[in-house]
């Protein structure tokens, strides 16, 4: 690949690629050799930054703004740490409303209100006319490191919770660009995670939330960390109607879309039920489920394996190439 | 979706009606002789198949599922994507429309999606063939080619689009057309008797267009059982008990099992629009040559509209696929894809080397996105 391609930022595969075979032998240390959400920092800090492109900039449920805000705040609290800080860089094409520019700042303040963070710093560019589309924000976050995620730890018996619907947030902003003719009640799931901060206490083992590549591919990234295989169940993973319709309709598979409030959580068998019933009495988590476990019963190491509805079993393979582009 | 659409497919989908039909299936299998072997002619069929993890149950149920021709990018061969890219590439201020997967079909010229378009020239990936005409409307400084491939649920769609075109005077409006029937291809790899099957698997919608008909010569002088089944995991199992009934009564026929989308006399109006537009002629398939009457082209009343005249287009017949891609054979029901040398290796979605891995529908990518566990990635 001699030129960058859009599959790169996909969050597939080849993202995954591009990070190990350009970005790590560049600029590799071993806290960016984690490829962890968040680089966990001596001090007891984390960092993360997330630059956001979304398109179109206003949703159904939210904007480039609350994006902004939550993502980089679950990026901390699936690395363990309690949210705190964040900078926000803005890239605002010239000739943009300032209407528009104060809803979504206003969405900022909101959002960074919610999730009990100060927007303490920032940078403003302007370029001309056709360079950036509308807006593009970067914010990078600071946050307290409150647990530690240890996936190499994992075991057979463990097993593996998700926080509530997927796909929301993909549905919403395809419907939003109007280019698939679909239209119903789409509702971005755009939201703060830090519902999630005190079950570092209560056994969580490891985190993350699911964004673009979506279920699989987040669950596949584990599955290549843990020694041992991982098998899910397709008839336990909570789907909204409206999100179940339009992912038939567009032949989409529900397990690559993109969420943004919403997590994959590991824990022993022991402390599963206390935490399932813990996600469950926050409203985020209402539909929260057991999914699955780590075993070894079927599959190879590293592989993740669905049990379908029809109770046959698959693989379930990580997105490679572009889904949908510029959903966050 | 309605309530009641989603009901049944919630139910066609449960495990806890799927397994005793998997169990009805073992019991017939083992009255029958081995091997047990059914090809689903249908692409969207071996998705299923595979999406819903059926085919290593129906394995040890003894029955062995065969992946047929019916994936329409992957049969087209590449001397018409070779053309099509000739088109983008050579003609200016041409919009040349298509669905997304032709775009990544690897021939020697590279694929449509990284050609580089003449002066004026792009390509643009619709959903239907009327976007195409949209876009000539849109234009009409330009020259816009819908390139469509297609089986016959697909073919009375671009028919209409076409007749539309001409009543509206659309001079900038023509079809690029890749026209395959089902039923030739079957007769032909039936008469070759390369493969030895025991019954078909009938598509669900393209029988929903031509009924069940066309498939009686399977039954009547082959004598292989049938049944067109629709695309949820127990509509599956369904045909493929039936196909097994009929065989263990020794009375094969077409059954219908997708009786909620398909009637047995299927979709008259739809045939009539076809036959008022398009008509039979020899078709070159990948991977099974040139089979009669296998496909469709317009009729001189609508030369038009036919992209391969109205710009004189040399569609060559030995484009050949690229080194060691044996799309061929699998869409022959000769080799499992797993058989290629390539699968999984050398040829990947990202990097395909032969649209049975670029389509959603082509045996290669099913085979790969839906693998069984422990199985080669």
């Amino acid at each position: 690949m001699s030129r960058i391609s859009l599959e790169v930022g996909s969050g597939g595969r080849l993202m995954r690629d591009f990070i190990a075979d350009r970005l790590l032998p560049a600029l590799g240390n071993r806290y960016l050799a984690e490829l962890s959400d968040s680089g966990r920092l001596p001090g007891g800090i984390a960092l993360t930054t997330d630059g956001y492109t979304v398109d179109p900039i206003v949703f159904p449920g939210g904007d480039i703004g609350t994006l902004a805000v939550n993502g980089t705040v679950n990026d901390l609290v699936v690395a363990g740490a309690k949210p705190l800080y964040l900078s926000l860089g803005l890239i605002i094409e010239e000739g943009l409303e300032t209407a528009v520019l104060d809803r979504l700042l206003k969405s900022i303040a909101r959002a960074a209100k919610r999730a009990a963070v100060l927007v303490v710093t920032g940078d403003t560019k302007v370029v001309r006319r056709g360079q950036a589309d509308k807006i593009y924000m970067t914010t990078s976050g600071v946050g307290r490191i409150v647990g530690s995620p240890a996936p190499g730890r994992l075991r057979p018996g463990d097993r593996l919770l998700l926080t509530g619907t997927l796909g929301e947030h993909s549905i919403a902003v395809m419907a939003a660009r109007g280019e698939y003719g679909l239209s119903g009640r789409f509702r971005s799931d755009c939201a703060p995670l830090n519902y999630l901060l005190p079950l570092w206490k209560r056994g969580a083992m490891w985190m993350r939330d699911i964004t673009r590549g979506g279920l699989a591919t987040v669950l596949s990234e584990l599955a290549e960390r843990t020694k041992h295989p991982l098998l899910i169940d397709e008839e336990r993973i909570p789907l909204s109607r409206p999100v179940r319709g339009a992912a038939e309709i567009l032949g989409i598979d529900p397990l690559y879309l993109a969420c943004e409030g919403r997590a994959v959580i590991a824990a022993r068998a022991k402390d599963a039920p206390g935490i399932l019933a813990a996600l469950r009495r926050d409203p985020l988590g209402r539909r929260a489920e057991i999914i699955g476990e780590v075993q070894t019963k079927v599959g190879r190491p590293g592989e993740l394996i669905l049990r379908t509805t029809a109770g046959g079993l698959r693989r379930l393979e990580p997105l490679t190439s572009e889904l949908l582009p510029r959903i966050c | 979706m309605t309530t009641r659409a989603t009901a049944t497919t919630d139910l066609l989908r449960d495990r806890r009606v799927v397994a005793p039909l998997l169990r009805e299936i073992a019991s017939r299998a083992a009255r029958l002789p081995r091997p047990i072997r059914i090809m689903e002619v249908c692409g969207t069929h071996t998705m299923s198949l595979f999406r819903s993890g059926l085919t290593a149950p129906l394995a040890e149920a003894g029955v062995e599922m065969i992946s047929g021709p019916g994936c329409p990018v992957c049969v087209t061969p590449n001397g018409l994507h070779e053309a099509a890219i000739a088109l983008l590439s050579d003609r200016p201020e041409t919009i040349l429309t298509v669905f997304g997967d032709m775009t990544r079909v690897p021939t020697s010229r590279g694929a449509l999606q990284t050609a580089v378009p003449a002066r004026g020239s792009r390509l643009k990936i619709v959903i239907s063939p009327e976007a195409a005409l949209e876009e000539a409307r849109r234009a009409p400084e330009k020259d816009v080619v819908f390139f469509g491939a297609g089986f016959e649920t697909t073919i009375p769609g671009i028919a209409l689009t076409v007749r539309r075109a001409r009543e509206e005077g659309r001079r900038n409006f023509s079809v690029l057309s890749a026209f395959w029937l089902v039923p030739p291809p079957l007769r032909a790899i039936l008469e070759t008797g390369e493969v030895r099957l025991s019954g078909f698997l009938y598509p669900g919608h393209v029988s929903v267009i031509i009924g069940l008909r066309p498939y009686a010569f399977i039954a009547e002088r082959f004598g292989l059982p049938g049944a067109v089944a629709g695309f949820e995991p127990a509509d599956l199992l369904l045909g493929i008990r039936s196909i097994l009934n009929q065989a263990v009564a020794g009375r094969p026929g077409v059954a219908l099992e997708y009786a909620r989308a398909v009637r047995p006399e299927g979709n008259p109006a739809a045939r009539a629009v076809m036959d008022e537009i398009l008509e039979p002629k020899d078709a070159l398939w990948r991977g099974l040559g040139r089979i009669p009457g296998s496909g469709l082209a317009f009729r001189p009343e609508y030369a038009a509209f036919d992209a391969e005249r109205k710009y004189g287009l040399e569609i060559a017949d030995d484009a050949g696929d690229l080194r060691g891609c044996r799309c061929g054979e699998v869409l022959r029901g000769l080799i499992r894809p797993e058989d290629c040398a390539l699968f999984g290796r050398v040829c990947r979605p990202d990097a395909p080397k032969g649209p049975c891995m670029v389509s959603m529908e082509g045996a290669c990518l099913v085979h790969l996105r839906f693998g069984s566990p422990g199985g080669r990635t």
